[in-house]
């Protein structure tokens, strides 16, 4: 317990290594101290804002596959429509060409079977001349008997 | 050691608490005499402290930080929080607040000497003729009174800088008990008896705890020192490593709890100086 001019000495070391502190020691440590906190505020606000601009692209991808998921069932109704009407003209088309081709074999029987009636009646006329020539064996007069004739030949008509 | 025979007790603990001095000291005070371990240990100390910091400072980065980094900067932010919450002043802290985290590292290290195994650094000294040697400079009395008195000049400081010198020494005299004339007397009494006993037991509790702390260790290196081959004494040295053991993991406590205390009633009572009565 001795007092002497070491504490003076120790008193002025306090006060240069206060100094020095405040001069050299403080000030850079605060400083990188405060520009951290800083940058992690600023990362942190960031961070933030990214979420939310993720949330809204979400849901805007969202809107998007739904628009295009419908545009897609409407050309695909739009498409089974049109195929649908192309089946049902094909098939009235058919129709129509087969009712044709019906309508002229039809017509075409008709004309075959009146030449066929006419060929038959001119050959009965003479079968029915000769016939008749046959049964009566004598001399007739053609043209009386031409005039029957013309009659049952209009009569076969 | 000086002597020629192994010490007895009271001789090694009488010449672990001698200094190195430049000439011997007559009376109790003397201001003609240096203690020069206490300074070149305190001062080799506080420039260690300082300049790690600074070098330390000067590399600082605000992106991640080392871990040597990080630790400064939690005892930085530490002592900038207490300063905050005690001063409230900002201009002062700029100042005040350095000041207290210098004085917590400082005396940080320089009461970790004490942790230093107690005869180390004197034998190394008396290997190379310093036959007197005390490691610890917060153990003695002129380190410890000196800071305590810087904390007082700083608060006489701030007390006239903040308050204007004519306040300050009307406080002085109307403070605590009021400005009635009688009380003059009294209040300017009561106000020196604030400021000494302030002072003094700021310095002389560091002073006190560092110097038990030191002694205790002396002792237990004398059981250590008993060993002489019987069983009892063998006994002795087990109980010194058990108790060195013991005594240096409290010890760990001790020295941040006081360097703290240290750091923390230096930024209260300058705090107070910047309180109107």
């Amino acid at each position: 317990m001795n007092l002497n001019a070491t504490l003076f000495a120790q008193l002025v070391v306090f006060f240069i290594l206060a100094w020095f502190t405040m001069k050299f020691v403080w000030p850079p440590i605060m400083k990188a101290l405060d520009e951290r906190a800083k940058k992690i505020a600023d990362g942190l606000s960031a961070a933030d804002k990214a979420k939310s601009e993720l949330a809204l692209t979400e849901k805007k991808v969202v809107d998007e596959l739904k628009k295009a998921r419908e545009s897609a069932t409407e050309l695909r109704a739009g498409a089974e429509k049109q195929g649908a009407q192309l089946i049902e003209e094909a098939r009235q088309e058919a129709a129509r060409i087969v009712t044709q081709a019906r309508q002229a074999a039809e017509a075409e029987a008709g004309v075959a079977a009146q030449r066929a009636k006419e060929a038959l009646r001119e050959q009965v006329a003479v079968l029915a001349v000769a016939g008749a020539e046959r049964i009566l064996r004598k001399e007739i007069n053609a043209q009386v008997h031409a005039d029957l004739l013309a009659n049952l030949k209009q009569e076969l008509k | 050691m000086a002597t020629e025979h192994a010490p007895n007790a009271s001789e090694y603990i009488v010449h672990h608490l001698t200094f190195l001095t430049n000439h011997k000291q007559v009376g109790l005070v003397d201001w003609s005499v240096l203690h020069l371990d206490t300074l070149f240990f305190s001062i080799g100390l506080g420039l260690l402290t300082v300049f790690i910091m600074a070098r330390l400072a000067a590399r600082a980065t605000s992106g991640v930080p080392g871990r040597f980094q990080a630790a400064v900067e939690i005892i930085v932010e530490m002592v900038s929080d207490q300063a905050k919450s005690i001063v409230h002043s900002p201009e002062s802290r700029q100042f005040v607040a350095p000041l207290a985290l210098t004085v917590f590292v400082w005396i940080f290290l320089m009461n970790a000497m004490d942790l230093l195994p107690v005869d180390l650094l004197p034998l190394i000294g008396n290997a190379i003729g310093v036959h007197y040697l005390r490691v610890v400079p917060t153990a003695d009395i002129n380190a410890t009174l000196g800071m305590s008195l810087g904390v007082l000049l700083l608060c006489l400081y701030y007390s006239v800088k903040i308050k204007g010198l004519g306040h300050w020494i009307h406080e002085l005299f109307t403070a605590p008990f009021g400005a009635h004339p009688l009380l003059w007397p009294i209040n300017f009494a009561m106000q020196m008896i604030e400021f000494v006993a302030k002072t003094v037991s700021h310095g002389m509790r560091l002073f006190g705890n560092m110097y038990a702390g030191e002694l205790i260790f002396m002792l237990i290196a004398l059981m250590g020192a008993a060993w002489a081959g019987t069983f009892g004494s063998g006994l002795l040295w087990v109980g010194g490593v058990i108790a060195g053991t013991l005594w240096a993991i409290f010890h760990i406590l001790i020295i941040t709890l006081q360097a703290f205390i240290f750091m923390m009633l230096t930024l209260v009572y300058v705090g107070q100086a910047h309180e109107s009565h």
